[in-house]
């Protein structure tokens, strides 16, 4: 069983990439679960069609504590059987979502919902890795792979480039891996060379460059993956490549994060600098 | 071995980061003649208010024991949350021998223990709704309860609960006072930030909003004592019969609604300096009150403070204050005549906090009795201040002392009496040193006033001159 996170910046299209990858994954015969680790509950939504109503946390909070659960009541079954859980958690603003976080993975697994029979379990975290809970998923004995998603605008790289270094923390103390960026292509000038190029600094590779497609927000409107709502979308069969990559990916690395100089020398070199060059000429 | 070099040497056991660390925090008095050929004291400065090393067993608390502990915590008919996981308010419940008057659970809820009993679901969803829910419990249940005092444990402040909003809103709906206290443990060195915290909040939301329809020019407040057992009553009693009267008694047997007119009052007088020095300042800048300290223990103390105090007033009550010292110099001549010949010349060492390593040197020293050393817990430097003049060259000084730096330092100065906390009292006890716990009187007191002398003086005789200390036997002597 591998267990894998998915990081990157808030909005970047965590949830949507992860859950039709997954979906790929289950169409060539693997068993998968994902676990929801955002008090905003959406990462299971395409796969059980209707937002998650059952969070571990607010169960808890309705029945009075974690103990008061039992794991049907959290767990639910989606697509081609891909199990699914969601921390849940408060409203922005108030309490500690990052202890919902714990609290709920903690509750998932004593309870046994990692059967041995899963082949892979994915963790879709919160944009930003605010404190503690949200590093939760890639403690010791969790998640070992981490993938993050970016695109080749500068605030996402920005986010990516930090996650690396929160990486390199754990990397030292528990043995994650970093395999690979995942690019969801937000048409950037140059996005896959920029892309390639930051993954290469980062000492990993660009796992899959995604590009983007309208067909992504069609089937979202239908609480559906790419996969499902249109098996034959050219959109479906980048996701089943991507599927197919991180099945097959030996390529685990301890990231080596840029310092913020490098970082926008990079960005120079290969996106604003043309960008000014185009302008002035 | 000189005192110096024995610190020196007790300095050496340490590594050498935490040796260069604790060294400014000790001192041994020394008076040298300056070139002007005025007394100088070259050593009296120590280093104070900073965090303590991690593993020499401090016997300091947090901010939370300065507010709910020290400072809240008597007010007797008020209900003091603690706000947040049990623990903290359960293992603080009746520790300090505050005590009040009243009946408990009518106009007296110093007995009881209120706590909000935090669960996971509040750490991540936020306590709001609790809070008020325990709040309209609190009004169905102790109708009488003047008022609410929230007092923040360490998750309030983490995960950033709106205690000011939840209280604003249970005072709108319920009626009475709703005070937020941010005293989050977390905060600060020790309890003594607790203190200030508490302070500020009582200056924000009590302070100020009481009437006092018959104010008169003999009105004082007593601030600063806690009533441990039974010290403020011991206190009130002397400046009542100096012709004062008590408008408000801060903190020990305190009520909310008197609290609220101390800022009619025509003098405050500090006990505990270090614990309210913040809130007397404070009526001082806002209202113009003087404030001065006083020290009520020991019969030479108490005449000076009588007599200090009554000089901020008219004739009249000049000479009530000579009338009450005669009164009682009998008496007090009498204890003195009894216990001195049995304590004379006997040394105490003493560590505790607020205000008694410095204000029980005068009682000890009414009994014949020497102070050797002595230090604070938490003090800052203007409690090094007042105290460095009290002490007698050799005395060692002690900021937020180690147990290993105390053990050493009673083994070399072989005081006849150790005078400190409960953590400290097995360990002297054990070494076949006879010890009293400053903090609770070792279930003793008052201590304060004419009251409490007698007591005091029998206390000490009666852990010095103990028997039992010549019949236990070494059980490591060969």
């Amino acid at each position: 069983m591998r267990q894998i996170a998915i990081y990157g910046k808030g909005g970047i299209g965590k949830s949507t990439t992860t859950q039709n990858l997954v979906a790929g994954l289950v169409e060539a015969g693997k068993k998968v679960m994902i676990i929801g680790c955002d008090p905003k509950a959406d990462s299971t939504r395409l796969i059980l069609h209707a937002k998650s109503q059952t969070t571990v946390m607010d169960l808890a909070r309705e029945r009075g504590s974690v103990e008061d659960l039992r794991l049907e009541d959290v767990l639910q079954i989606g697509y081609r059987g891909i199990r699914c859980a969601e921390s849940g958690g408060p409203e922005p603003g108030v309490g500690c979502a990052g202890r919902g976080v714990i609290t709920a993975i903690n509750f998932l697994e004593e309870n046994g919902a990692y059967g041995n029979d899963l082949d892979f379990i994915f963790y879709d975290v919160l944009g930003d890795v605010v404190c503690g809970g949200f590093a939760m998923p890639i403690r010791e004995k969790k998640a070992q792979e981490i993938y993050i998603v970016t695109s080749g605008e500068m605030m996402a790289m920005y986010a990516a480039n930090n996650i690396c270094k929160g990486i390199l923390k754990y990397a030292m103390s528990g043995g994650v891996r970093l395999g690979g960026l995942i690019c969801n292509s937000r048409k950037v000038d140059k996005e896959l060379e920029l892309i390639a190029a930051l993954a290469e600094r980062l000492g990993t590779q660009l796992i899959h460059f995604v590009p983007r497609d309208n067909v992504v927000q069609r089937a979202e409107l239908k609480r559906m993956t790419v996969i499902e709502y249109e098996p034959g979308a050219d959109q479906a069969e980048e996701y089943r490549q991507l599927a197919r990559k991180i099945s097959e990916n030996r390529n685990f690395v301890v990231p080596k994060p840029l310092t913020m100089d490098e970082l926008e020398e990079l960005l120079i070199t290969y996106g604003f600098m043309d960008a000014e060059e185009a302008k002035a000429s | 071995m000189k005192t110096a070099e024995f610190v020196q040497d007790l300095l050496k056991q340490y590594p050498e980061k935490t040796a260069r660390k604790r060294a400014g925090h000790i001192a041994v008095k020394e008076t040298t003649t300056g070139e002007s050929g005025a007394p100088n004291c070259s050593t009296c400065a120590v280093k104070s208010n900073v965090k303590s090393i991690p593993g020499v067993m401090t016997a300091r608390g947090c901010a939370y024991a300065g507010s709910k502990g020290v400072v809240w915590g008597p007010i007797r008919d008020m209900v003091h949350l603690s706000h947040g996981p049990v623990g903290c308010g359960y293992y603080s419940w009746s520790t300090r021998r505050n005590l009040a008057q009243g009946t408990p659970g009518v106009d007296n809820f110093v007995p009881f223990q209120f706590t909000s009993d935090y669960q996971e679901r509040d750490i991540v969803y936020g306590g709001a709704q609790r809070l008020e829910m325990i709040g309209r419990e609190i009004r169905a249940l102790f109708p009488l309860a003047k008022g609410i005092s929230v007092q923040s444990e360490c998750p309030i402040g983490l995960i950033g609960d709106d205690i000011e909003a939840s209280a604003k809103k249970m005072r709108d709906e319920l009626g009475i006072d709703v005070v937020p206290v941010r005293c989050e443990g977390f905060r600060g060195v020790s309890q003594s930030l607790g203190h200030h915290i508490a302070n500020d909040a009582i200056r924000d939301h009590v302070l100020g909003k009481g009437t006092l329809p018959d104010a008169g020019p003999y009105d004082v407040a007593i601030i600063g004592d806690y009533n441990i057992g039974g010290d403020a009553w011991a206190s009130r009693k002397i400046i009542e019969e100096m012709g004062l009267r008590v408008v408000s008694m801060w903190s020990g047997d305190g009520q909310l609604e008197t609290m609220k007119v101390t800022h009619l009052s025509k003098l405050n007088l500090i006990h505990c300096y270090r614990s309210m020095n913040y809130i007397a300042r404070h009526m001082e800048e806002a209202y113009g009150i003087p404030w001065m300290e006083y020290n009520f223990f020991g019969p030479t103390k108490i005449e000076a403070s009588i007599r200090a105090i009554a000089a901020r007033f008219d004739d009249t009550i000049k000479a009530n204050a000579e009338r009450v010292i005669a009164k009682h110099r009998a008496e007090m001549d009498a204890v003195i005549a009894k216990y001195r010949p049995r304590l004379d010349g006997r040394s105490v060492m003493l560590y505790v906090g607020g205000l008694r390593p410095r204000h029980v040197i005068g009682a000890y020293e009414d009994l014949g009795m020497q102070i050797t050393g002595t230090g604070y817990e938490f003090g800052h430097a203007d409690d090094y201040q007042r105290t460095l003049p009290l002490l007698k060259d050799g005395t060692v000084i002690y900021d937020d002392a180690t147990e290993h730096e105390m053990e050493e330092l009673v083994k070399h100065l072989k005081p006849d009496l150790v005078g400190a906390g409960i953590k400290e009292k097995y360990v002297f006890q054990k070494m076949g040193v006879p010890f009293r716990q400053m903090h609770s009187w070792d279930y003793s007191g008052p201590y304060h006033g004419y009251e409490g002398f007698p007591i005091f003086a029998r206390d000490m005789d009666m852990a010095v001159n103990s028997p039992t200390w010549k019949l236990v036997k070494d059980p490591f002597a060969a």
